[in-house]
């Protein structure tokens, strides 16, 4: 063992900076008052514009490991963390407001989502069973108390209890399989796991067993089928501007996790858990889209769109190979950058005192406001997988693999639950375009949220023209840090 | 600089004035939008026009070609292209567009910037799907196109619309994902999304019947062929006239094109094998479909599913493989697209006036409207395949053609010549004349000058294409040809 020395720190410095940020957002937050708790939300937005500017400039092709071995500084971890920190920081302005007029506005909030993201840098960059798993937990911990912010707020607190605990079953189980896993082969890093298993194990039984607990634990986690009971109830349950920070930056902190352990350590285990993952992706992508059609609570036709969503995740991730993971990468990304366009319109309906949760609430929005109308439209028709919108390279880049991969039938299988899947998205766009408004409240949002949804929805449009940059980013990533 | 992107410039100028007309917004600038939207379509029109001018009739292959790398990962390049098959079809587009701007000119009323932005959109975006060379770039201009119809039929259409329209996007969806899943396939056949590759790429049987298929449920739907016509006469009912009419004149073509572009030459040989089953579709369509446009009640349904019965020769005149068949379904897609696109706007007129489709509500509006029912009477004829009109070109062409093949395909064929003029001049009949009924019919106003001037245009297109079909046919010749050599042969491994 090494002992501590500079260059762990170096390489870690990101996640050092959030750290060393968010205990000052901590502090600062608690001499703030009512009048200048901005001060807050400024130094949550300049840490992240640190730490993405620090990230940035530590940036190498290469990869370097700290702390023996435990932490890695890769392109995969850098681009996904930049990913994060934008993520994040849309997140933080289309929540600013919503939050405000619901008491929300504390010092412990910031504090608490620059924790989080600090939970999810770890994941991006574990490189051993305890760290992810530690990442894992700093993540869920701050995400389950962020639920129950809201305290007075019974359904958030019942959300908040149903997380907590599945959640923590969920951490379990994953714990569980990699004790078995470190008990068979005697290791707990990555790579080491991966060569003990090509070299052979005695036990292939009891390794076949811990896996299927990490792949349980992992599936919820992201929220696959059989283990997505708690996503729609969590979704639905907590304050909107929460469920934004839920189901944005963590998806890819999940997918890291997911492609650390499956990838990169159990690499050699592939053909066990390609079985599983097919099972799961199946069953994902059927009940996510069939059971969204019958909701009439965006928010929760949003969560088991999320599921249907995952379930293609799986596609890409089980069509193994660079290219699976490539495209599995490029559709959690797309898939990020849609969840919040989205999630930010449902913020931009509510006010104080008024929930924009139904799915009427869209009614006739194309009247009230043609230019937000017109990005949710590409924001449904994006999530639905129809060019020239991101959401439908993300779809094509899932399914190419999934062919490469021999995997014929489960692509038409794929392409036929879209279809089902473009059913309740039109029909965000018909309520939007086809039927008159309920509610003639004229949006007025902040100037800071109109430019930043505008950009969001365009960027939905405009990347889906131009979708080059952002394939060979994921590329990138991925080519240069799994080998 | 502009020489040398004139698809290009097809392409996005209609896309771009649609934009520009968007940025009108509220109805309180409707003029302005009316008057750009009709500049915007008359420029892309003007646009377009290079393409007969220049269009070298001799050259069977690709013309007017341009292209670049798009997105270089997958191998994907933004590569245009037309040959003889896709010029008069986008010059049936463009023009088409300029109809229904000013079709729509007093008719829509509210969100007046929106409907012509849409028009002037899909109008690019069918250009696209015709000069497209490349499979994605074809899907993509393919599957976007489904946006603004979807709209127009939602926000301006009739009561049932939302159904109609639901349905319609779906349906057309299902179709191509399948295509899509095609492609890929294709593409890790080949490395490339290149058609001009997949035509020369060797298939197995087996493989071709299945990107037959795959093709054949995007095209099939679209065109559309009976039993997959469905959301066609629910979409043509509920849609506004100028929806109908653009789907009518434009969007059914591109299902054929379609066939003639994509499934046969990359899968000649299941093409061959399933000829039989194509060909009875295609005379299901011509022969029952013509039974149930008898008994329809709503002259829109009337005309949508005659529609149908005359895609029915378009797919029959394709897969019969012989020269007469073939140019006769092109003659057949251009004629189809003037005339169905004039009988809807006819039923347009009475509609705004009415406010009804019902034919059993009108009766003898000869004697308040002798204008309109003289060309109105005269796209009858021309649907019905009189000869002097061009719908008979086309019809004749293709049974000609089925009768170098099979007696019986060119005989249940032909019905079609007693059936459509039975349902077209029985509606004639019951519509135009006959005693005034009742006295909305008798209050009617004849023509305004501008409906005058667009059916006055498509009915001098339709006669002069009738008397001289030359134009059309001397453009698809040589592509006609070059296509049929190329479908004679086998593309299975080992016979090339």
């Amino acid at each position: 063992m090494n002992n501590l020395i500079f260059s762990d720190l170096y390489t870690a410095l990101p996640e050092i900076f959030v750290l060393g940020m968010a205990m000052l957002v901590l502090l600062v937050g608690l001499f703030l008052t009512e009048r200048n708790r901005y001060i807050s939300y400024i130094l949550a937005q300049l840490t992240l514009l640190g730490a993405a500017f620090i990230t940035t400039a530590t940036h190498t092709p290469g990869v370097g490991y700290a702390f023996s071995g435990m932490f890695v500084d890769d392109p995969l971890s850098d681009v996904l963390k930049l990913m994060i920190y934008l993520a994040t920081s849309v997140t933080l302005v289309y929540a600013r407001s919503y939050i405000a007029v619901r008491g929300m506005y504390r010092g412990e909030f910031f504090a608490l989502v620059l924790f989080a993201m600090l939970g999810m840098m770890v994941m991006v960059s574990g490189q051993n069973f305890l760290s992810l798993y530690m990442g894992l937990e700093l993540l869920s911990l701050c995400l389950y108390t962020l639920v129950a912010l809201d305290r007075d707020n019974p359904r958030a607190s019942e959300a908040a209890m149903k997380y907590f605990v599945l959640g923590a079953l969920a951490s379990g189980m994953l714990l569980y399989g990699m004790s078995m896993i470190y008990g068979v082969t005697g290791v707990l890093e990555l790579s080491q796991i991966s060569s003990a298993l090509a070299n052979g194990v005695p036990d292939h039984a009891v390794l076949v067993l811990g896996l299927v607990f990490i792949v349980a634990g992992l599936a919820f986690k992201l929220g696959a089928v059989p283990f997505q009971m708690w996503i729609p109830d969590v979704y639905h349950g907590s304050p909107t501007a929460i469920t934004l920070l839920i189901g944005s930056a963590p998806k890819l902190a999940g997918f890291a996790l997911v492609l650390r352990i499956l990838a990169q350590g159990l690499e050699p285990l592939a053909a066990d858990w390609h079985g599983m993952l097919v099972l799961m992706a199946v069953l994902s992508i059927i009940i996510g889209n069939v059971t969204a059609i019958a909701q009439t609570n965006i928010k929760r036709m949003l969560a088991y769109s999320t599921i249907s969503h995952v379930g293609f995740l799986l596609l890409g991730i089980l069509s193994a190979g660079m290219n699976g993971y490539i495209s599995a990468m490029f559709y959690i990304a797309t898939y990020v950058l849609m969840t919040l366009g989205t999630f930010g319109m449902v913020l931009l309906l509510s006010r104080k005192g008024f929930e924009a949760e139904n799915l009427d609430d869209f009614k006739g929005l194309s009247q009230r406001s043609p230019w937000f109308a017109f990005l949710m439209l590409l924001l449904m028709f994006s999530m639905a997988g129809v060019p020239p919108t991101l959401g439908f390279y993300a779809k094509f880049a899932v399914l190419q693999a999934a062919l490469q991969a021999g995997y014929l039938w489960l692509a038409v299988f794929a392409v036929l639950m879209a279809v089902v899947g473009a059913f309740y998205y039109l029909r965000v766009v018909k309520l939007m375009y086809f039927d008159e408004p309920l509610d003639h409240t004229p949006i007025a949002p902040q100037l800071d949220v109109t430019i930043v949804l505008g950009v969001n929805g365009l960027a939905v449009l405009l990347l889906g023209l131009m979708p080059q940059r952002m394939m060979e980013l994921c590329a990138y990533a991925v080519a240069h840090s799994l080998q | 600089m502009l020489e040398n992107h004139i698809l290009s410039l097809s392409i996005w100028l209609p896309i771009l004035a649609g934009i520009l007309v968007l940025f009108t917004g509220s109805d309180r600038n409707a003029p302005l939008a009316r008057w750009l939207a009709l500049l915007g379509s008359l420029a892309s029109f003007l646009a377009t026009l290079p393409l007969v001018t220049r269009f070298d009739r001799d050259d069977g292959g690709f013309q007017f070609q341009e292209g670049w790398d798009w997105i270089p990962s997958f191998n994907i390049h933004y590569h245009l292209g037309v040959d003889g098959i896709a010029v008069p079809l986008i010059l049936l587009t463009s023009f088409t567009t300029v109809i229904v701007v000013l079709a729509g000119w007093e008719v829509i009323q509210k969100r007046v910037a929106q409907y012509m932005a849409a028009f002037l959109i899909m109008s690019g975006l069918m250009i696209g799907v015709f000069s497209a060379l490349d499979g994605i770039l074809f899907y993509v201009f393919w599957e976007a196109m489904l946006i603004p119809m979807f709209l127009v039929i939602g926000i301006w259409g009739g009561a049932n619309r939302v159904y109609a329209t639901i349905k319609f996007f779906l349906y057309t969806l299902l179709g191509s994902l399948l295509m899509l899943v095609a492609f890929i396939y294709l593409f890790y056949q080949t490395n490339s999304f290149e058609i001009i590759d997949y035509y020369a790429l060797p298939l197995p049987m087996m493989a071709q019947v299945l990107i037959f298929i795959a093709f054949f449920m995007a095209f099939a739907v679209k065109i559309p062929m009976w039993p997959v016509h469905t959301w066609l006469p629910d979409a043509h009912v509920e849609a506004p006239t100028g929806g109908s009419v653009v789907l009518a004149a434009v969007m059914l073509k591109l299902g054929g094109y379609g066939f003639l572009r994509y499934a046969m030459p990359i899968a000649p040989d299941a093409a061959h094998y399933l000829s039989g089953f194509m060909i009875t579709l295609s005379l299901i369509a011509v022969v029952y479909i013509a039974f149930v446009a008898l008994v329809q009640q709503d002259m829109k349904k009337l005309i949508a599913y005659s529609s149908i019965s005359h895609m029915g020769f378009v797919t029959l005149g394709m897969f019969i493989f012989n020269p007469l068949g073939m140019e006769g379904s092109m003659v057949q897609m251009i004629s189809h697209g003037f005339v169905s696109g004039a009988l809807f706007l006819c039923v347009g007129v009475l509609y705004d006036r009415m406010h009804s489709r019902q034919i059993a509500d009108y009766g003898g509006v000869v004697n308040a409207m002798p204008t309109f029912t003289a060309l109105a009477v005269l796209f009858a004829m021309a649907n019905a395949g009189l000869p002097g009109t061009s719908g008979f070109v086309g019809e004749f062409l293709v049974i000609l053609g089925a009768l170098q093949e099979n007696f019986w395909y060119a005989f249940l064929a032909a019905t079609t010549l007693i059936f459509g003029a039975a349902y077209t001049l029985w509606m004639v009949k019951r519509v135009y004349f006959g005693e005034v009924t009742n006295h909305h019919v008798a209050a009617l106003k004849d023509l305004n000058p501008r409906e005058l001037l667009i059916l006055g245009v498509l009915a001098l297109t339709v006669i002069a294409f009738g008397v001289y079909p030359q134009p059309i046919t001397e453009m698809t010749h040589a592509t006609v040809s070059q296509l049929l050599s190329h479908l004679a042969q086998s593309k299975l491994p080992g016979t090339l």
